[in-house]
């Protein structure tokens, strides 16, 4: 029997089982009634929000550190530490009111200096996401009436959309100003503004967050503990998720053939929101600088043979949906109107027979290697999938395996020829979306830029103009044929959507309430009854 | 008292011989494993730039020629520094050392587990040789000597943890719950009891049959034979002058099998959740994370050489022949 076949069954006979499940010593409530025992995998390496962007540092993080504003889930910024904001008529001038009356987790007020140092001084230096924005300011300036103002050399569209917590989590000048960020003695004991303060983080094991009584608005946080559980093994996590040792996860957290089962149960609710700020798009990575490749009908015949409504079936369990093109439906500016691939092996195999690729007498037209990323069971099942799809093709893949270092170094230095690959859109198409396709961002040694090698001068010259205006139906109407001309290249083969549900016992209320989800503060989260 | 003292300093300036070569060694090995530490936590970041690789090379000197590098670690390593770990933003010791009694104590705890049930298995064997005692331990050992340990560890926690209920599944101690001094290392106990007995099971197997082996074979010796001519009482042969003889081989191996201990913590530590070195290695190297890597390395041969001399110790009190020239 393999492993995941025993997962299956470990966690099978949990569920069959007729005993009362309090097999684990826990009584989950201790200190109080309002506590969230909840999960983070793996452990963070940090809680300094500032210097590490990586998932488990922004999950527990979000609830310390806090951005000028947060996202609904239409992506419309809410008050956060900015109270209020205007934007100048000509797009050049961004004005957010700091609210007075926040104090940091040791006591000392946070004041606009604070913002200007996280914008002129830290992030800068840290955030490679931050960097790129906050480069497109002129100056950024504070004035008596607690307001700052950022001017920016040129319009940019997406402006308001890198304010919260991940983007611009305001940081203390007050232990950082002239020091060495990353050697900060302060980076282990995180002081933040949010409702919540690290109370303990027993380093393999869990962190302890408690409710920050001086909290600036009045009886929030509702919660008073919240503990995030450090759990290495998924159907350990399976487990204490259907026997209400912790009450709060997310689909990455269990593999994706347990999740149907646990969001099933009587205990747990499916919310099925809060991702729409990361809302990725999962596609095949196809290297256009290889031979055969590098022609689009080679990549539009790709389209045609992968069916991804099975991929989302029975590889994802149905957490996702097929996707069409560059942009995800949740993303702004994502447009219907464009070139759609159906699965249907007789077009591409027409596409193939139009570029002279004959099979031999084994079948074979071609062959690629593929690397298969190191990211679990769903890509290892995805890859064996695209093998067996583009064999009815006539194309040969050879499946490539490596660990994550070597999956980072084959696809940022382009020594690949097939893999896979998600980015997260961030709301925007000019945040999240343009860095994957134009030509000024075809980096050797960079993960996340243009590895693929694809360049288009018209896809080039309208992400810039859509990039630069803040006119909605221009930026629209931009996007749209952004997507027109991709769709008709098709540099990546976009194959699912993917989303990140959360599991959630029907005892919390009011967990997820933005557009990012988990990693929101939890200000106004309830644990009742 | 003089040869004591010159053992020992032998001693120290083999171990300190042997701690060099091991560094080296672990420096090699890194360099040839392929793979950029800057690109992996980059790529967990979901965004990167030029400026931010350039960044961590030179923190982690990659920017410099190997024999640079090398020198560098080794006079670092020479003044006890172990470094900072880039990824976490911490002293590489501050964080070996808060792992360091976790697996210790699940090692250690492994460790006294394996000899009490494998030596008391041998004797039960040795008794009842050939009957079906025998027969039952045999075969005992021979599932455990075969089974994956973390198998095994699976199949604990489906029995004790969900059929049962009797242990926790998996973690240190009950979180969340303020005991008092009792409670909270009665609470470590149930926490520890199925990772150890899991670490534990191979070696078990393995000292139940040397103790078996040996048991028989000093049995057939004289002295054995001239102490039950004297009448001495059969339980009185087996303590005083049979486990003697036949643990020799058991206490060399114990020597052996510290090393497999540290390393075999892994995949027993993932399962159950202890927060010990072994996880610590396993996120270090797919991370490429060198500094904390080459840490954990020293860290752990300094362990084994040490727990190696506590062998020949332990070997020169039960059996002072060995002892005379080390």
């Amino acid at each position: 029997m393999d492993r995941r076949s025993f997962n299956k069954l470990l966690v099978g006979a949990l569920g069959a089982s007729a005993f009362p499940l309090s097999w684990i010593a826990s009584p989950a409530s201790a200190s109080g009634e309002r506590v969230i025992n909840t999960i983070v995998n793996p452990e963070p390496a940090t809680l300094m929000i500032g210097l590490n962007q990586q998932a488990p540092t922004g999950l527990v993080a979000s609830k310390i550190y806090q951005g000028l504003v947060r996202y609904d889930f239409d992506l419309n910024p809410m008050p956060c530490l900015a109270s209020d904001w205007s934007v100048s008529a000509d797009g050049l001038e961004y004005t957010f009111t700091i609210r007075d009356d926040v104090l940091w987790h040791d006591g000392t007020p946070m004041t606009v200096h604070d913002v200007i140092f996280t914008a002129t001084e830290f992030l800068p230096q840290t955030n490679p996401r931050s960097r790129l924005i906050l480069g497109k300011c002129a100056s950024i300036t504070a004035s008596e009436n607690n307001t700052v103002t950022f001017r920016l050399a040129a319009p940019f569209g997406p402006f308001l959309l890198a304010f919260d917590a991940s983007t611009f989590p305001v940081l203390p000048a007050h232990l950082y100003e002239g020091t060495d960020f990353r050697s900060n003695p302060n980076n282990d004991t995180p002081i933040g503004t949010g409702p919540f303060k690290l109370a303990e983080w027993v380093r393999g094991s869990h962190i302890h967050l408690v409710r920050n009584e001086d909290y600036y608005i009045d009886d929030k946080p509702y919660v008073s503990d919240i503990y995030y559980r450090i759990i290495p093994d998924a159907a350990s996590r399976a487990l204490a998720l259907e026997n209400g040792t912790v009450q709060l996860g997310q689909a990455s957290d269990v593999e994706p053939m347990d999740f149907g089962r646990l969001a099933a149960l009587p205990n747990l609710t499916r919310i099925d929101r809060g991702y729409e700020f990361s809302a990725p798009i999962l596609w095949l990575e196809i290297n256009n600088r290889v031979e055969h490749l590098s022609d689009r009908r080679m990549r539009q015949a790709i389209m045609h043979a992968m069916d991804r409504n099975f991929i989302v079936d029975n590889i994802f369990f149905g957490i996702g949906s097929a996707a069409t093109g560059p942009i995800n439906t949740r993303t702004k500016y994502y447009s219907e109107n464009k070139r759609v691939y159906d699965f249907d092996l007789v077009a591409a195999n027409q596409l193939l027979d139009n570029m002279g690729l004959t099979a031999g007498a084994d079948g074979i037209r071609t062959r690629f290697d593929l690397i298969v990323p190191p990211f679990g069971e769903v890509f290892a099942r995805l890859s064996e999938y695209t093998r067996q799809a583009l064999r009815q093709i006539g194309i040969d893949v050879n499946l490539v395996t490596t660990d994550v270092a070597g999956f980072a170094s084959a696809l940022s230095n382009w020594d690949y020829q097939l893999t896979f690959n998600y980015t997260f859109q961030y709301g925007d198409p000019a945040l999240g979306v343009a860095r994957t396709y134009i030509t000024d961002n075809i980096v050797q040694g960079v993960l996340f830029s243009n590895t693929a090698g694809y360049s288009n001068p018209d896809v080039d010259a309208r992400f810039a103009a859509a990039e630069s205006t803040i006119d909605e139906t221009e930026r629209t109407h931009l996007y749209e044929q952004v997507q027109q001309l991709l769709a008709e290249d098709v540099p990546l083969g976009w194959l699912v959507e993917m989303e990140f549900p959360a599991l959630q016992a029907n005892s919390l209320e009011d967990v997820i309430t933005t557009a990012t989800g988990l990693n929101g503060d939890f200000e106004n989260a309830r644990v009742i009854g | 008292m003089k040869a004591t003292l010159s053992i020992a300093l032998r001693w120290l300036v083999k171990a300190i011989l042997f701690v060099f070569v091991l560094a080296s060694l672990n420096f090699l090995l890194i360099q040839l494993v392929p793979g950029d530490p800057a690109l992996v936590f980059a790529g967990s970041s979901g965004a990167a730039d030029q400026q931010m690789i350039n960044q961590i090379r030179a923190e982690f000197h990659l920017d410099r020629p190997v024999w640079a590098q090398y020198i560098d670690y080794i006079l670092r390593t020479a003044r006890f520094d172990l470094g900072t770990s880039f990824q976490h933003g911490r002293p590489v010791w501050d964080m070996i050392a808060e792992r360091l009694g976790a697996t210790l104590l699940l090692t250690g705890s492994a460790w006294g587990l394996s000899i009490a049930v494998g030596v008391a298995l041998g004797l039960v064997s040795m008794r009842y040789v050939g009957r079906w005692p025998d027969m039952l331990v045999s075969s005992l050992a021979l599932f455990l000597y075969a089974a994956p340990s973390f198998w095994l560890g699976l199949i604990f926690v489906l029995v004790f943890s969900i059929w049962l209920g009797w242990l926790p599944a998996f973690g240190v101690g009950t979180i969340g719950v303020e005991h008092s001094m009792l409670g909270a290392v009665l609470d470590k106990l149930r926490h520890l009891i199925l990772p150890a007995l899991t670490l534990a099971t191979f070696y078990i197997a393995i000292y139940a049959r040397l103790m078996r082996g040996g048991l028989l074979a000093v049995a057939q010796l004289d002295h054995i034979k001239t102490a039950r001519a004297k009448g001495v009482p059969q339980i009185r042969i087996v303590t005083h002058h049979m486990i003697r003889g036949a643990i020799l081989p058991v206490v060399t191996y114990l020597g052996f099998h510290a090393t497999t201990l540290i390393s075999g913590a892994v995949l027993v530590e993932t399962v159950f959740a202890w927060p010990g070195l072994g996880r610590l290695t396993f996120d270090a190297i797919l991370q490429r994370n060198y500094p904390l890597l080459m840490g954990i390395l020293l860290v752990t041969s300094v362990l084994v050489i040490l727990l190696n001399a506590l062998t020949d110790l332990l070997l020169r009190a039960v059996d002072p022949r060995t002892g005379v020239s080390a």
